[in-house]
């Protein structure tokens, strides 16, 4: 199963074997990763699972839909490498991959 | 002092429903709810978004829900208490005195809560200052436009609200728009509008920038905004506003002394009590083993706690079970004339 590793604002990292086919933020919240709240539920209507995706994986992930772009105009502090964790789909390719979370979602 | 035999707050499906089932068992109701408007996450989230797994109901989107449970609660007189919050929740003599921010109180032997993942609250600026100048030149909403006559207002944010507010602003004020990127997600109209009073100088658009740190010491007097690549601006200003929307918060619910768990509210299910008696939770915000965040839990949830709601509410009476399609006494509540 990929490893996904996500580090919390206290610079805690947590690294995770997530099954292919849930999100990023199915995987923190079944993992019990604190900071990513997903109020929503993977609706990609609130933008509580903001993360921070580390640069040289950035450019590799599929590219954001029109609607993620829009929420994450709400999202607390994003920045050109924000990403919902609801719509990043972990696959063999995303092996690896390390995100941020946020000191807030809100 | 309004009294009711149940006050639901949330006016989501769950609460809705709720509702119903509480009218058609003969008890009253009230509804409390923070959002000018029925209907909850449905209505405020998705309400162009389709729904597949209401029971009977193919297709809907959250709106034709909201419209539909608010159709089924017509043959009832409910009171609404809309752009409300419930702030505080006190027991008094075996009754529960409930307020709300705007001064309202009620006293009730039965709460319900049915607050989804809590209030509607607008989302806000990062920066830990804007705090205190909040409500006073820092605002998340506007109240009344002639505050900013004549003088500077900084406006955040790429949605509607945002633009239409740059733009009526325009006439009256010197305005600076602030947007974190350089598409916008409101009407293209209104965008065409904002570029136009752009070029002729009336809004100062910068966009790419976000905000950073608000100045002054009783009032605000410039604020600081940055772009990705690290460059500051100041820009003089005496009001700042933001639109990123809304927010789900919590809220004053964590401070009822309720079992809370994640957000969630912890209820047996036989009455979906929680750990004070009278006081209910169900849909999305109660927590119990095998708890599902669908609708169809929700008005299941409310159902059973409709009818611990009756023995309450009529502690000398008792509680008969009746079918909507044979019982006479609940079709006259629904106003049903004849068989």
């Amino acid at each position: 199963m990929p490893k996904i590793t996500y580090i919390t604002y206290d610079k805690q990292s947590h690294t995770v074997e997530v099954q292919n086919g849930l999100t990023v933020m199915e995987g923190a919240v079944q993992n019990d990763i604190p900071g990513i709240d997903a109020d929503c539920g993977g609706g990609m209507a609130c933008a509580t699972c903001h993360v921070y995706v580390k640069e040289d994986w950035f450019n590799k992930l599929p590219k954001k839909e029109d609607g993620e772009e829009d929420m994450l105009d709400m999202a607390f502090e994003p920045k050109f490498n924000s990403r919902l964790s609801c719509q990043l789909i972990v696959s063999n390719e995303l092996d690896g991959l390390v995100v941020d979370i946020p000191s807030k979602q809100t | 002092m309004i009294k009711t035999d149940a006050l639901i707050i949330g006016a989501g499906p769950t609460g809705l429903f709720t509702a119903h089932q509480l009218k058609l068992i003969g008890l009253d109701c009230e509804v409390v709810d923070n959002l000018d408007k029925i209907g909850g996450q449905c209505i405020e989230l998705y309400p162009d978004k389709p729904i597949y797994d209401i029971p009977a109901v193919p297709e809907c989107t959250g709106e034709e829900l909201t419209n539909n449970l608010i159709k089924q609660l017509k043959p009832f007189d409910i009171k609404f208490h809309l752009g409300e919050r419930v702030d505080e929740v006190k027991k008094d003599n075996g009754n529960w005195i409930v307020k709300t921010n705007n001064g309202k109180s009620f006293s009730t032997p039965n709460v319900i809560i049915a607050g989804g993942v809590g209030s509607f609250e607008p989302r806000k600026f990062p920066p830990k200052e804007c705090e205190k100048f909040e409500n006073k030149s820092l605002f998340y909403s506007v109240q009344d436009k002639k505050v900013f006559e004549g003088k500077t207002v900084s406006i955040f944010g790429g949605g509607d609200s945002a633009l239409d507010w740059a733009v009526e602003l325009s006439k009256i004020s010197k305005v600076n728009l602030i947007h974190r990127r350089d598409e916008f997600r409101g009407a293209q109209a209104t965008l065409n509008k904002v570029k136009e009073l752009n070029s002729a100088g009336k809004i100062n658009l910068s966009t790419k920038y976000q905000l950073v740190s608000v100045n002054g010491s009783n009032k605000i007097e410039s604020i600081d905004i940055k772009n990705d690549d690290g460059e500051t601006k100041n820009l003089k200003t005496d009001y700042v506003l933001g639109f990123f929307g809304l927010i789900m918060q919590l809220g004053p619910i964590a401070n009822w002394g309720l079992n809370i768990d994640k957000k969630t509210i912890e209820v047996d299910t036989e009455k979906f009590e929680t750990n004070q008696k009278g006081i209910y939770a169900v849909g999305d915000i109660c927590k119990y083993p095998g708890k599902l965040k669908l609708i169809l839990s929700g008005f299941h949830e409310g159902a059973l706690a409709a009818r611990a709601c009756f023995k309450l509410a009529r502690p000398n009476e008792k509680y008969r079970f009746e079918f909507t399609t044979s019982s006479k006494t609940i079709k006259d509540r629904l106003g049903i004339k004849g068989d």
